[in-house]
Order: C-alpha cells, then sequence, then structure tokens
C-alpha cells in the first residue's frame, strides 16, 4: 500500500481546538516538574548511539563475575538481554512465570520483524526505517532511541540467522523479505506465520546455553510479586515460587523488568493468559514512572468473541486485508441473513466508501473504528453477544474468483485453517468475521536513553517500556524492538551503572527488604481472607468491560470519567468481596490471578486518566472531542507534543504528571490524512 | 451440550491423586476445551470447591504450555493443542476423561499441570549454536538452499509441548529431540557441533529418565505441529556419525 499523502501540522490545527485551556483531568492528578532524558546524547542523530556507546564506562571483564544482574521475563527483550549478559560474564538470573523461557508471549508473534538491510535495493536506508517508524507513532515518540532503534535492526538479523533461526529464502538461498504494515519498502524477515517463535527459540537457546555455562540461574514458576529498593535504588526482587508457594528474596546489584505488555487489563485481547502489568506496576509504586499509559493498539482483524465464555482473542494475519474485502449489510434486516444471499447492491465495503484511495488498508486504528462505528450503527454480523453483533465480514470470494481456491491456499492456507478450528465455519466458502481487538501497548515505564527508569538500577526493555512507538506502532517493530533492546542497546547501558561497582551487600534482613516481603504476604493473605462471593475472573471480565467501553477505540471525556468511578467502585468491591479458595503454599492459579488483577484495577484507572488529559486523538488514541468535521483524527502538537510520565503518589493521593518535551530535530512533524 | 467430566485431582507432587467426576450443563459448541475447563472451575468456585489446576498461556496453539490427555488421546481427538480443541468435536451426553501428561520424567505438580523442566536440560546440553551476540556474519554471507531452510523451518515448529512423551508407552522423547537436531542440522551454521550436539542431547535425555524409541510412532500422531517420525531416523544417523567420529 502507498505511504498517505501529508499535509503540515499547521494546515490541519484548524477549528476545532479552543487554545489549548481545556485541562479535562483537573482533580484527578497533580501537576509536576517537567521531566529530561538526562541520557540523551546531543549531536547529529546519526552519531548519537555510537558515542553514547563510547562515553558509557566499561566493566573490567575480571569485575563481572562479582556483579549481580536480575531479569524479570524471557521474551525477546528478556531472553536476549539474559544470554547477552552470561556471555559478557555477568551473573545473571533470569525470571519467567510460565514452566519454560520458551513459552513467552513472543512466541506469539505472526508476521514478522523489520530491518533496514535494503537487501531488496528498494530505496530502504536507516533513515527511512526511523522515519517510517517516527511518523507510524504520530510523532509522539522520542527521535533518538527510535533512531538508534533502527540502526541496530540489521545486526539483529546477522545474530539471528547465525543462531539458526529459519527465516524464509529466496530459490538462491537468499534471504527473503516481505513489505508489511503499509509501508512501501520490503524490509519484513519472516519464517511463515510464526516468526514470533523462531525468533524466541533462538534467543531461548542461547540462552539455555548460558544457563549450562552456569553465568544464567533460571527460575521458570516464578512470578515477581514486589521491588526491592534500597537508598533510592533498585536492589532486588519478591518472587514467588508457584509451585512451592514460597515467597523468595532476590537481591542483585540491578533489575531489568523486560516483563511485556499489559494488554489484558482489557480482559480480552490477543495476548496470552498470564501477560499482566504486575512486574511493572510494582515499579511504579516503588518510583518508576508510567509514560503514556493509554496508549492501546487495536488490530482490526481478530476472530470475533462468540460467546461470555471467550476467554482471550486469537489475531489473524493483517496481510489478510491485501485480498480480503471488509463488508457489512447495508440494511440492518439483512444482518442475520446467510451472507452469501446479499445481493452485492446490498453490501456496504464500508473501507471502500469512506477511504477510496487506501480502501481496506488503511492503518489498523482506522479500520478499526470504522468496524466499531458499524456495529454501533446496529450493522455488524454475528452473534449477538450481550445484545449487538461485534463482527464485520472479511469476504475472500473475489480473491477466490481472481486468484483461484490454490493461489488463496497458497498464501493463506494456515490462516484460513485457524479461523475454520476456531469458529467451524469454512472461509472458503462463507466469509470470515473479524472484530478489532486490543493488541498491544505502546505505554509503558518511562525510561531514558539508556533504557533506565526513573529508579537508579531499574532498566526496562521491550513492550514493557514505552520509548520507539508513539502513538502507535508499525507492524513487525515490536520484535526488532525487543531484540534490539536486549542484544545490542542494554548490554552497552548497563555497563555504565554497573561501572559504579562494587556495590554494598544487602543483607535478606535489611529493613526495606523485610518490609517488601512482608507487604507480599500481607496481599496475600488478605485475597486469601476475604472469602467472598465472586471469583477473580468475574472483576477481571467486568473491569475489562468498562476499559473496552470507555477507553477502548474512542474516548471521550464523559466516558472516561465514568470509567474511572466505575473502576474505583470495582476495585472496593474485590477487596470486600473477591473469593480465592486454596492456599498460598501450593500451586494455586486464583491467588496469581488476584495479584494481577489487583494491579490491573489501579492501572486501568491510570490509563483513564492518561487519555482523559490527553485531549487529542493521536495514533491508538482517539479522542470523540478532536476530530475533524468528517471524522478522522485531529492532534495537536502545540499543546500535547511531550511524553505524560506519571509518578505514584502513594495510595490515597491522585498521580502526578510530568511532561517531557518531543523535540524533533531530523524529521518534521505531519498530520496525517488517509482518505 | 450437558457433560460428564472424569478429571485427574491431585493436591500436590506426593499426593496420591484420584478421579472425580463432575457435571458440567450448558456447554456451547464453539467454546475451546480449555474455557469449558474455566466454566467448570467457576462453577467449583462458587461451590465452595477449589479449582482445579491446568496450564495454559497462548491459548493459540503456539506456546506448548497447555496439554491433557482427552479420553487417553494426548491434545484429545485433533491434530491440534488442547487450547485449539473446541467443543464441537464432542456430543451432547458424552462422558470426558481429563488427565495429565503421564510419565516418569514428567512428576505432577498438582492436578493436570506437570514439571516438563526436563526438555529445557536437555537443550542445554547442546540444543543451540553457540554464537555469541556481536560475533555474527553478515546474514547473506551464508546462503543457505531453500528447501534446507525449509526443512529446517518445518521441525523448528516443534511447541515443546510433550505431547510426544505423553503418547509414547515407552515415555520417550525422540520426536521432540529428532526435531531440534534436524532443525540446526540442516542449517551450515549448525554443522560445526553437530556431533557433540546430538552426543550431549541424547545423554541427557537418557538421565533424566525419557524411554528409548521402538519405533511405535504413537509421538508423531499426537504432535500437533506433525512432526514426521523421520526426525528420530536423522537423529539416529547423527548420533552414530558422531559416534563414528570418536565421540
Ligand atoms: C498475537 C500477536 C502477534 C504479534 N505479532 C507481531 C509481529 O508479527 N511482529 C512484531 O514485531 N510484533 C508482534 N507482536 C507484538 C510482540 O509480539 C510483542 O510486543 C513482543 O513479543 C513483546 O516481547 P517482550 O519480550 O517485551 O515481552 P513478552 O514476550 O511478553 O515476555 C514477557 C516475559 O515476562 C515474564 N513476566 C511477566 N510478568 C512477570 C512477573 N510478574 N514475574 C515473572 N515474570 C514475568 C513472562 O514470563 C515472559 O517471560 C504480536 C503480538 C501478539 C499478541
Ligand atoms: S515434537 Fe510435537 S508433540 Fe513433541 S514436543 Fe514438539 S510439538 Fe509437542
Ligand atoms: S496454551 Fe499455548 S499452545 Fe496451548
Amino acid at each position: 500500500m502507498d505511504m498517505p499523502d501529508t499535509v503540515t501540522a499547521a494546515e490541519a490545527s484548524h477549528s476545532g481546538f479552543l487554545d489549548g485551556d481545556y485541562d479535562d483531568a483537573a482533580g484527578y492528578y497533580t501537576p509536576g516538574a517537567p521531566l529530561v532524558d538526562s541520557k540523551a546524547p546531543d549531536g547529529p542523530i546519526s552519531e548519537r548511539w555510537q558515542n553514547r556507546k563510547f562515553e558509557a564506562r566499561l566493566v573490567n571483564p575480571a569485575n563481572r563475575r562479582k556483579l549481580s544482574i536480575i531479569i524479570v521475563g524471557t521474551g525477546l527483550a528478556g531472553a536476549s538481554a539474559a544470554a547477552t549478559l552470561g556471555e559478557a560474564g555477568y551473573r545473571v538470573k533470569s525470571f519467567c512465570y510460565q514452566d519454560s523461557p520458551r513459552r513467552a508471549h513472543s512466541i506469539a508473534a505472526q508476521g514478522g520483524i523489520n530491518a533496514a538491510k535494503n537487501y531488496k535495493e528498494d530505496g530502504d536506508s536507516v533513515h527511512r526505517l526511523f522515519y517510517d517508524t517516527v511518523k507510524g507513532g504520530d510523532y509522539r515518540s522520542r527521535e533518538s532511541n527510535v533512531y538508534r532503534l533502527a540502526e541496530v535492526s540489521t545486526n539483529i538479523i546477522d545474530q539471528c540467522v547465525a543462531q539458526g533461526v529459519p527465516f524464509a529464502r529466496e530459490y538462491g538461498g537468499l534471504l527473503d523479505n516481505r513489505s508489511f504494515g503499509g509501508v512501501q519498502v520490503s524490509r519484513t524477515f519472516y519464517a511463515r506465520g510464526q516468526t514470533g517463535q523462531q525468533l524466541l527459540i533462538g534467543a531461548y537457546q542461547a540462552l539455555e546455553r548460558q544457563v549450562a555455562a552456569g553465568t544464567v540461574s533460571m527460575y521458570t514458576r516464578h512470578e515477581m510479586l514486589e521491588l526491592i529498593t534500597i537508598d533510592g535504588k533498585a536492589r532486588g526482587i519478591i518472587a514467588r515460587d508457584m509451585v512451592t508457594g514460597e515467597i523468595e528474596t532476590h537481591l542483585a546489584d540491578v533489575v531489568v523488568l523486560a516483563s511485556g505488555g499489559y494488554g489484558n487489563v482489557f480482559y480480552l485481547s490477543t495476548n496470552a493468559m498470564g501477560c499482566n502489568v504486575t512486574a511493572a506496576w510494582r515499579a511504579h509504586r516503588k518510583g518508576a514512572y508510567m509514560a503514556n499509559p493509554c496508549f492501546t493498539q487495536i488490530h482490526p482483524t481478530c476472530i470475533p468473541v462468540s460467546g461470555e465464555h471467550q476467554s482471550k482473542l486469537t489475531l489473524m494475519s493483517e496481510s489478510l486485508r491485501n485480498d480480503g474485502r471488509i463488508w457489512v449489510p447495508k440494511n440492518q434486516a439483512d444482518c442475520e441473513k446467510d451472507p452469501r444471499d446479499i445481493p452485492e447492491e446490498d453490501r456496504d465495503y464500508f473501507l471502500e466508501r469512506i477511504y477510496p484511495s487506501f480502501g481496506n488498508l488503511v492503518p489498523r486504528d482506522i479500520a478499526s473504528r470504522a468496524a466499531k462505528n458499524m456495529c454501533d450503527e446496529g450493522r455488524g454480523v454475528g452473534p449477538e453477544v450481550e445484545g449487538v453483533r461485534r463482527g464485520v465480514y472479511l469476504d475472500f470470494a473475489a480473491a477466490i474468483e481472481r486468484l483461484g481456491r490454490d493461489g488463496v491456499e497458497e498464501k493463506y492456507d494456515n490462516l484460513l485453517d485457524m479461523y475454520e478450528r476456531i469458529t467451524g465455519e469454512n472461509p472458503y466458502e462463507v466469509p470470515m468475521r473479524i472484530y478489532p481487538a486490543v493488541h498491544y501497548v505502546m505505554g509503558g515505564l518511562w525510561v531514558d536513553y539508556d533504557l533506565q527508569s526513573t529508579i537508579p538500577g531499574l532498566f526496562v526493555t521491550g513492550e514493557a517500556n514505552f520509548s520507539d512507538h508513539g502513538a502507535n506502532r508499525l507492524g513487525a517493530s515490536a520484535l526488532m524492538q525487543g531484540l534490539a533492546d536486549g542484544y545490542f542497546v542494554l548490554p552497552h547501558t548497563i555497563r555504565d551503572y554497573l561501572a559504579d561497582g562494587p556495590f554494598e551487600e544487602i543483607a535478606e534482613d535489611h529493613p526495606a527488604v523485610v518490609e517488601a516481603r512482608e507487604s507480599v504476604k500481607g496481599r496475600i493473605d488478605h485475597f486469601l481472607s476475604v472469602n467472598g462471593t465472586r471469583s477473580v475472573d468475574s472483576y477481571h471480565r467486568e473491569l475489562g468491560n468498562i476499559m473496552w467501553e470507555y477507553c477502548g477505540m474512542e474516548r471521550t471525556e464523559t466516558g472516561l470519567k465514568k470509567a474511572i468511578d466505575l473502576i474505583r467502585g470495582l476495585k472496593d468491591d474485590f477487596y470486600r468481596n473477591v473469593k480465592v479458595l486454596g492456599s498460598a503454599e501450593t500451586l494455586n492459579q486464583s491467588l496469581e490471578k488476584a495479584g494481577r488483577v489487583a494491579d490491573f484495577f489501579e492501572l486501568g484507572e491510570l490509563m483513564c486518566i492518561d487519555a482523559l488529559n490527553r485531549r487529542e486523538s493521536c495514533g491508538g488514541h482517539f479522542r470523540g472531542e478532536s476530530q475533524t468535521e468528517d471524522g478522522e483524527a485531529m492532534r495537536h502538537d502545540e499543546e500535547y507534543a511531550y511524553v505524560a510520565a506519571w509518578e505514584w503518589a502513594g495510595e490515597d493521593s491522585i498521580p502526578v504528571l510530568h511532561k517531557e518535551d518531543l523535540v524533533y530535530t531530523a524529521i518534521e512533524m505531519k498530520q496525517r490524512s488517509y482518505k | 451440550m450437558k457433560l460428564t467430566l472424569k478429571i485427574w485431582r491431585q493436591a500436590g507432587p506426593t499426593d496420591k491423586g484420584a478421579i472425580h467426576t463432575y457435571q458440567l450443563d450448558d456447554v456451547s459448541p464453539d467454546m475451546s476445551f480449555l474455557e469449558m475447563l474455566d466454566v467448570l472451575n467457576e462453577q467449583l468456585n462458587a461451590e465452595g470447591e477449589e479449582p482445579i489446576a491446568f496450564d495454559s498461556d497462548c491459548r493459540e496453539g503456539i506456546c506448548g504450555m497447555c496439554g491433557l490427555m482427552i479420553n487417553g488421546d494426548a491434545h484429545g481427538p485433533e491434530v491440534t493443542t488442547t487450547c485449539q480443541l473446541h467443543m464441537r468435536s464432542f456430543s451432547d451426553g458424552e462422558t470426558i476423561t481429563i488427565e495429565p501428561w503421564r510419565s516418569e520424567a514428567f512428576p505432577v505438580l498438582k492436578d493436570l499441570v506437570v514439571d516438563r523442566s526436563a526438555f529445557d536440560r536437555i537443550i542445554q546440553q547442546g540444543g543451540y549454536i553457540s554464537v555469541n551476540t556481536g560475533s555474527a556474519p553478515e546474514a547473506h554471507s551464508v546462503p543457505v538452499p531453500r528447501d534446507d531452510a525449509m526443512r529446517a523451518f518445518n521441525v523448528a515448529t516443534c511447541i515443546g509441548c510433550g505431547a510426544c512423551v505423553a503418547a509414547c508407552p515407552n515415555g520417550s522423547a525422540s520426536l521432540f529431540m529428532g526435531a531440534k537436531i534436524t532443525h540446526l542440522g540442516e542449517l551450515p551454521q549448525g554443522q560445526p557441533e553437530r556431533d557433540s550436539r546430538v552426543v550431549n542431547m541424547v545423554a541427557q535425555h537418557d538421565a533424566e529418565g525419557f524411554g528409548g524409541c521402538t519405533n511405535i510412532g504413537a509421538c508423531t500422531a499426537a504432535c500437533p505441529k506433525e512432526i514426521p517420525l523421520d526426525v528420530i531416523s536423522q537423529l539416529n544417523k547423527d548420533l552414530r556419525t558422531a559416534i563414528k567420529h570418536g565421540h
């Protein structure tokens, strides 16, 4: 698909917005001091990373063995970091909640990974990947970080190939590329529809090699439940052994969170069941700022909800939109009919109608919102769930006519099979039904250029941090970021911090350690003693409904304020009425979920406050109050070209907002338009 | 749909465990098998009985976390993972027996949850290519014939679920191991460590208490990723070659 036409920000910020006087979130937050990234280097953008690597102090190989690093998470961001830091000779402890590091949610990524290799000689370059990523993020990401991401992207492919990652190849034996997610160059490397799996297995194997070498100790089925800070620095974690229930103390010189995204705050999402915010949220409560938490990516091509039992949603690759046509019936009366009986003239190919130049290939957020609008109008299809039909057709009939059934099979067979397995319907005969679902969060813990949070000694990588994708992420860029952070960025920046070592030994009976351990035990005891009437899942589902309704594809001031009230009420009820059976001393999945849901309540409230504060539409964040006359998103750079970094102010206080201004020196800000 | 469920319950690793019988009404054919268990767990929780522990994470057939013996079949009646099995594969009034993976090398931790960490320890013994971060050559410096790359990919899709072990009367992990040996052995990058890899992995496999392969083929029939039986021939071939090389 082509790049959108662009108009300058000045042209676009016409009517509608009144001088930036709005403070929708007044009363919900306290303004704080501005935030600056103290590590961001100056100078030409293409030299910044080289300079920073040179300036970051080195650690003598003989001293590395004396320095310890905790890494929470074994997805692409965590496994790659653990392997690399182990190879460098540090003492690493690696944690994951699954029974094996290979099962981290990165395994589920389908489409591919970007890299500016320019193997196709089609005009790609580091600068173009940088440009596309900043623009795709709707100018809400940090320029220096994104440039570095594009710069190291090429090393990732080399590393993965050397590890034996079986990327798709051409007949000549060289790597194949495809174009992905609406960019004009082919820079996406892929391994059929299982790119995440293959990349993660590569990183997992490198990690296991270090386990065997004795540099990394692996703690599977361990859940981090608290961060230990001493004198303001991160010095360890409290983790629960999920099999024995033991509450363990792990101390170290530095802590890395690579704990993934928090899309499960919506209950239904394409994330794995266990994805959670607990590691990040506990750090947030200890002083790490949370940045742009409301920036959520909603993916248009997921399999719709089939009933109230639904536990998760399944993504189908966006590539389906290349050949499938999306439509709903023109008349509400037809919504129950067999779609094959609805004649052509009674179908509304709404994306092709509203966006004639991009049609079915408009960006994810636009396609998602349009589908929601159709269903809100009562023209959705498929089963009614809670009174509404939430689905639109994705029709391959025309593609089958054009390419033949074989042609379609060759391109999409595994996806169409998956669809049939889940829905029981044959997509070669009946149009598929799709609906948007929460897929990825751009928001996360605030980090500086070194990937260090506002807590010294706490670093954050992968989806858990906020820095590279702004208000919207390009397809195939999350895998790139996770591996960039873990293999090529963190190992350099963390050494500058570790060069201050050796650090003071911490005893397990240090008051701050005891306090952290006791607070974890207290929380667990509380959940087990409430003995109320409602299951954890029922609260989670209700919270998810609130988030989806009011903090999902379209957000408004009234809706968000309502959501905040609802969440506060529900959270209160949860602490008084939740029912968690079993004991703390055994494997107890309800107890695990209770801790996660408790943190999701607090996160959900902050997401709503963040969304309320940002009275502009940008990327995946659409504020009903900020749209053009024909319903398109309107960004307001004068007022909101900043990162909203939120500080936890205590249980009974409102959060503090720190703003990091975004300055672009290598790129000009433009408003997007897809009409 | 109405179902009778006979489910293995075991309080902990040392508990003896037993089959318990539950009734579940109102099961929708559109539910996944694990969603059906979620519904049962909600019912148990409401009645004051501790929910049944079972593993799952991605629920889309790729992480390998789920895995149940369903009426004696690993992952149930279809060629897929437990999480991708749907209730439309069963009929109204049916009795379904649900048990954990049964293998000496996969001890039960609780109810339907087993310990598969032996798989990680097998990988630690050579299921990798030794290349430190940053030391890799340019990716295009070594072309790989497309067919080799495809074959490597096809077997690299193993999700490490353990169904092959659960299905095997000998409790052998040869299919799992053969998939890894073949994946790395098909690629030029995997050659330098080819001999030591197979020897060390097989030694670990045996030390973990997995049984030997007697070519029954139950593993490949149960494998949700359809890893073919010939990876075991490849494994044996590589092992013989390594021994010939003096390993
Ligand atoms: C269905 C799907 C398809 C996708 N497809 C693509 C794609 O094609 N291309 C692309 O670029 N991106 C894609 N993405 C996004 C991408 O997969 C993720 O953003 C990325 O993999 C996240 O990696 P991560 O390492 O940050 O976290 P994860 O892979 O989520 O890993 C998180 C780790 O943290 C651990 N953890 C979490 N909390 C705790 C805790 N409290 N205690 C202990 N351990 C904890 C977990 O055990 C896990 O090991 C996709 C995402 C989804 C959901
Ligand atoms: S070989 Fe098949 S059955 Fe065995 S672990 Fe791999 S995917 Fe599972
Ligand atoms: S839960 Fe991931 S494969 Fe079944």
